[in-house]
């Protein structure tokens, strides 16, 4: 199971987390993204989640504004890799409770980190949801000088009742 | 979930980012970003320093901004401060920066390298879990370098963190991917092999990957996992669905692991232990069993997960090939998927089907599935859903089903997705091919795809139709009535009108007998359609009017009417031109004898891969045509009747083997004639295969490449600070290149990289062995380095040298083509006549011609030529154009010999134009059947009185190629010529031909030439 690359996107194409398992070059990632957006929008909704784009396989699926899509080589799993999608979808909504597409680019880095720790080099590394959160919440519980953020009030309410 | 420090205290960046958010535009983003940038390039230059704070959110802001799709060039090394923070968070962020934006800047890495270093060496989980997780998420080979020889220690390890060693697991496999050759085996991988049996699950799926990966480029040393995989697998597929606790996933155990334990199964042939093949039995069953049992729940993550590990149980079924019982009923399961409500499953079954019916144990089985199949391509809404289907029918076809799928392509083409037509259209006609036990059947179908999706044929397709017609003489009759009955459609697709008119050209005379289709009709009916047609398209049709002047003497008047007609002889086009002119004169200074020798029918073509198949290859890779040697035995048989022609080789068998490889000739030709286009798809894999940016291959170095194509030594490329010098010595298949490079300059070189690129089909071709040199190249210095060469097969494109250095603070980047050209490697040989002859009649392909026609750039000078000729070095000239120039003495001899006054201008004219590319697909099947191979064997035996015209033809052909002269200049310098030119020596192309008497027909001393010029002159 190699993934080649992930990328989140919203409905109106803005790339909201991009992950690079291969070496490519800066001009040729943001040619795939034009690309993959493109294609993977222009989909129908009851469409299947796999399409063949250049010689990989792209496994695409939509959690309510956001589209996450993987790219995958010709041997591997399909269906597994959907089901790699929702456990991140599911390590991300455990952690930020409830997640929406804001949480992602308020807190990118944050969405980086439980993905290196659910994927690293484009192979699963841990399916426990226990021991993923647990590692970032062990690096959370690390870290000094908190400071609330009284500020989300004022990026105008989408989230409530979080603190 | 407790609210932890989401955002961890940010907010300068939280501001920042609803401020972006908030820009109504893209230039005030962009207006916003610069201004950020401006703000943070001013903190990290003010004198105050930073806190670790500060510097977090900066950098953090960076990496925002860098991920908006902006450039960043500065915040580097901040970051890299970052790495040696105490602070978690601090370090954190650091390490996510250079994940994303690596710089190959080697003392940034030095940097990096020593954090990382640091770290793990820290015996702090959290902090190794960061180091190992930098490393794999970059991936680079400085990184390897470094810490390949530790990683593995890490993995091993007694005391290791199970967290760690995942973690050490896939940084491994990433590295091993990236740089295999720096990631030694030893020790450990046996141990890493036992982690298969470890009591945490996490670390079985994260060293399961790893040990698939190593396991395919070593199997015996990783033979070990097979029966450990398969205990892990058993008790994973027999365990309750709450065993496993967390690694249950709604309701599957393990599936991720699952799936990864089935793949690296699948590296490996059945188990020969009859105990481990018969446990694996049970829990490939098992997997099977329970996809027949109810769901334990309703949610699709249920059925994905456990249907995941029922397909990947389905390709290992597939991949031993060895167990009936279980393919089959792989097969029905996948069958009943095929009807399943979830477009995805639908959608694996079809491809899945598709490897299962190349099984001979299940692909009776998957034919049950048919009407099925064909429903999905009726009905399916997904475009990649039916393509699937179509994959699936092709995969599917044999000879009792040919009829019925064909026919539902055929039908589906009409409304098919206009991006999957092509590759439908290809399909049909092989498979109409492959499965005609009816040729009668053949032609019909490939008539409706013309007629159907004319637009999406391709040359290939109806080249291949005309090809089989012409090999199978009981078809040739129906062909040419089914056409012509086509052909009175009132509008018809143009491929139809190149179909038709070729195959009445060739066998009109079939059903000229009818008065309905008498030859009068036939030639008005191809010619209505003339005017609408493409200039090849009518290029086509002259040649056809020309056969019909030979097979119908009736209509030779209205044809050379036509012919005669301005629009045709006075044609902008110069190809229509030309022919007009010369089949008009053909028509009238030919006696009928010569015309129908001329003009005679199509011999066979050789039988060869299908062009098509070659195609859909291409198009599809080769994993799509796993029938293809069947293919090509059924073809063989069916199409001609006989089996394929022995192989070159065998009859070369008794010359020296040097000579088989030069005169064997791969498809490639020579790599002096090479054109440019080479270098366009060169610079191409350049760019895709390096990492670091390759500049452009540097102005002017392409005049320079080509100096040394007959060269050795000299000087490759020079601007105001470089210059590259070359020494070279070649024997037999390996050579020795010095380069030398210069420094002009008065300052040092630093960081002095030079670098061999070669193409990725290079690669296997050419060895390329060289050491690195001083990356310092002190001011007015010359270093120089040795490259060894070794030539494995022929190749085509040459290898670049790139070239990086610093000079005085900037930059500098200059490629240059390595002059490494194939005829480097040229060895002379030595051969019979008889066996020249043997090894000429096998060159038949059109890929083993070439003409190019071009402007001389030089006037004529004999004496230059002369000195040309002798020294007979150029290498310029290849085996192509002297095949090009037997054809020619051919021509003038067929000419020649039968006509009582010699044309000579026509005998120009035809030689002039004889090879290149005409209406058939093959270029050499035309000239061929103008020149028949008997002819040269005849010419050999009288040529005597011919070598004179012989050299006459071989003086400006040798002449043009070499860009002294142009085809069509007088023979008045021929008499100098022929008086001169001594034999055995005249033609000598660097090692294809020792001695003129070895291959050409040009025999006798200098004293029988001077006694032959009156036969010259007699011909003018």
């Amino acid at each position: 199971m190699a993934m080649q690359f992930m990328l989140l996107f919203s409905r109106q194409g803005k790339l909201r987390l991009q992950k690079w398992y291969v070496p490519l070059s800066d001009k040729e990632k943001k040619k795939i993204t034009r690309e993959l957006v493109q294609t993977v929008l222009a989909r129908k909704p009851k469409m299947c989640s796999f399409l063949e784009w250049r010689d990989l396989k792209i496994v695409y699926k939509r959690y309510a504004s956001l589209y996450f899509c993987c790219a995958i080589e010709d041997q591997d799993n399909e269906l597994i890799t959907l089901e790699i999608i929702h456990r991140y979808v599911e390590l991300l909504d455990k952690y930020f409770g409830s997640v929406c597409e804001l949480d992602i680019i308020f807190n990118f880095e944050k969405a980086y980190f439980i993905l290196d720790e659910f994927l690293l080099g484009g192979e699963v590394q841990e399916t426990s949801k226990k021991n993923v959160l647990k590692a970032i919440e062990q690096a959370d519980l690390l870290q000094e000088n908190r400071i609330r953020i009284t500020a989300r009030v004022s990026m105008g309410g989408l989230r409530k009742n979080l603190y | 979930m407790p609210a932890v420090s989401k955002g961890d205290g940010m907010r300068g960046l939280a501001v920042f980012i609803s401020d972006i958010r908030n820009c109504k535009s893209k230039e005030a983003e962009i207006k916003r970003i610069n201004k950020e940038l401006a703000n943070i390039r001013s903190k990290f230059k003010g004198d105050k320093a930073l806190d670790g704070y500060s510097k977090k959110k900066y950098v953090c802001k960076l990496l925002f901004i860098f991920l908006l799709g902006h450039d960043i060039d500065f915040g580097h090394m901040e970051a890299v401060n970052l790495l040696s923070s105490n602070r978690y968070t601090e370090k954190q962020i650091g390490y996510l920066f250079i994940s994303v934006l690596v710089n190959s800047n080697s003392e940034l890495i030095r940097l990096i390298n020593n954090a990382i270093k640091n770290d793990l060496a820290s015996r702090n989980p959290t902090f190794m879990g960061l180091a190992l997780h930098c490393i794999a998420n970059v991936g680079s080979r400085e990184m390897a370098e470094a810490f390949a020889g530790e990683i593995p220690k890490i993995l091993v390890a007694g005391d290791t963190m199970d967290s760690v060693k995942q973690s050490a697991a896939l940084c491994l496999l990433r590295l091993y991917r990236a740089s295999p050759d720096l990631v030694p085996m030893g020790d450990w991988t046996s141990r890493v092999v036992h982690l298969l049996n470890d009591q945490h699950l996490g670390v079985v799926t994260a060293a399961t990957s790893l040990i698939t990966t190593l396991a395919q480029k070593n199997p015996e040393e990783f033979k070990t996992s097979v029966s450990l995989a398969v205990s892990r697998l058993s008790r994973i597929v027999t365990s309750a669905s709450t065993d496993l606790q967390d690694y249950t996933y709604y309701f599957v155990p393990a599936p991720w692991l699952s799936v990864k334990l089935l793949r690296l199964l699948q590296c490996y042939p059945p188990p020969e232990d009859p105990a481990v093949r018969g446990r694996l039995t049970e829990c490939l069953e098992t997997i099977l069993n329970k996809a027949q049992e109810p769901p334990k729940s309703k949610k699709v993550q249920h059925s994905n997960a456990k249907n995941a590990v029922l397909f990947e149980a389905i390709s290992l079924i597939i991949h031993h090939d060895s167990e009936p019982n279980l393919l089959v009923r792989a097969c029905n399961q996948l069958g009943q998927f095929l009807q399943h409500r979830e477009t995805n499953l639908r959608y694996l079954a079809l491809e899945s089907m598709c490897t299962l019916a190349s099984s001979e144990f299940s692909h009776e089985a998957v034919k049950t599935h048919i009407d099925t199949v064909i429903n999905a391509l009726k009905t399916e809404r997904d475009v990649s859903v039916r393509q699937r289907a179509v994959d699936l029918l092709y995969a599917m076809c044999d000879r009792s089903n040919a009829q019925q799928i064909v026919a539902e392509m055929l039908s589906y083409l009409e409304t098919a997705d206009y991006s999957i037509r092509e590759e439908i259209v290809l399909k049909v006609a092989i498979l109409a091919e492959k499965y005609a036990v009816d040729y009668t059947w053949y032609v019909d179908t490939i008539l409706n795809l013309i007629r159907i999706a004319g637009d999406y044929v391709s040359e290939e397709v109806w080249y291949r139709v005309i090809q089989i017609v012409i090999n199978r003489d009981d078809v040739q009759g129906y062909a040419a009535k089914t056409v012509f009955e086509a052909l009175q459609a009132p509008a018809c697709h143009e491929n139809l009108v190149k179909v038709g008119g070729y195959i009445l050209g060739e066998f009109g005379n079939l059903i000229a007998g009818d008065p309905r289709s008498s030859p009068l009709i036939q030639f008005d009916l191809l010619h209505s359609k003339f005017h609408l047609c493409s200039v090849p398209t009518r290029a086509l049709l002259l040649s056809t009017y020309i056969k019909f002047v030979n097979l119908f003497p009736e209509v030779k008047t209205t044809i050379q009417d036509v012919l005669r007609s301005d629009s045709q002889l006075k044609n902008a086009d110069v190809e229509l031109q030309q022919r007009a002119v010369e089949y008009l004169r053909l028509s009238s200074v030919a006696s009928t004898d010569i015309l129908a020798t001329v003009l005679e029918e199509m011999p066979p073509f050789p039988e060869r891969e299908s062009s098509i198949l070659a195609k859909l290859k291409k198009k599809k890779g080769p994993s799509t045509v796993t029938d293809l040697e069947e293919a090509k035995r059924e073809r063989s048989v069916d199409v001609n009747g006989a089996p394929e022609p022995a192989p070159a080789s065998a009859s070369a068998a008794s010359t020296p083997s040097p000579s088989a490889d030069l005169l064997g000739l791969g498809a490639a030709p020579p790599a002096p004639t090479g054109p440019p286009p080479s270098a366009g798809g060169l610079l191409v894999d350049v760019f895709s295969d390096s990492a670091s940016a390759v500049a452009p291959l540097a102005p002017g170095s392409e005049d320079n490449f080509a100096r040394f194509v007959c060269k050795n030594n000299g000087v490759l490329f020079e601007n105001q600070l470089l210059q590259i010098g070359l020494k070279s010595e070649f024997r037999q298949n390996l050579g020795r290149m010095f380069i030398f490079y210069g420094n002009k300059t008065s300052t040092q070189f630093l960081n002095f990289t030079p670098t061999l690129i070669c193409a990725d089909d290079l690669q296997a071709n050419l060895n390329l062995q060289t050491k690195p040199v001083d990356p310092t190249v002190d001011g007015g210095a010359q270093v120089q380095q040795v490259v060894n060469i070794e030539c494995v097969s022929d190749f085509t494109e040459a290898p670049v040298l790139n070239i990086q250095f610093r000079y005085g603070g900037t930059f500098q980047n200059v490629s240059v083509k390595l002059p490494i050209t194939l005829n480097k490697f040229f060895q002379p040989t030595e051969m019979a006549s008889q066996d020249f002859f043997q090894r000429w009649k096998q060159l038949s392909n059109p890929q083993q011609e070439v003409q190019s026609i071009f402007k001389a750039k030089h006037p004529m000078d004999t004496e230059i030529t002369k000195a040309k000729l002798l020294l007979g070095r150029s290498s310029d000239l290849g085996q192509h154009s002297l095949k090009k120039l037997i054809l020619t003495l051919q021509t003038l001899w067929a000419l020649a010999s039968s006509t009582p006054k010699p044309p000579r201008l026509d005998a120009c004219c035809v030689w002039s134009r004889i090879c290149k590319l005409r209406c058939t697909g093959s270029r050499c099947a035309q000239a061929r059947t103008l020149f028949p191979r008997g002819y040269v064997t005849y010419c050999r035996s009288s040529f005597n009185p011919m070598q004179a015209v012989g050299l006459c033809v071989l003086f400006p052909c040798v002449s043009a190629t070499l860009g002294d002269h142009t085809a069509h200049s007088t023979m008045e310098h021929l008499s100098t010529c022929t008086s001169s030119l001594g034999p055995g020596r005249g033609w000598d192309t660097k090692g294809l031909l020792t001695g003129t008497t070895a291959g050409l027909p040009v025999q006798g001393g200098p004293g029988s030439m001077k006694s032959r010029q009156p036969v010259v002159q007699s011909t003018n």
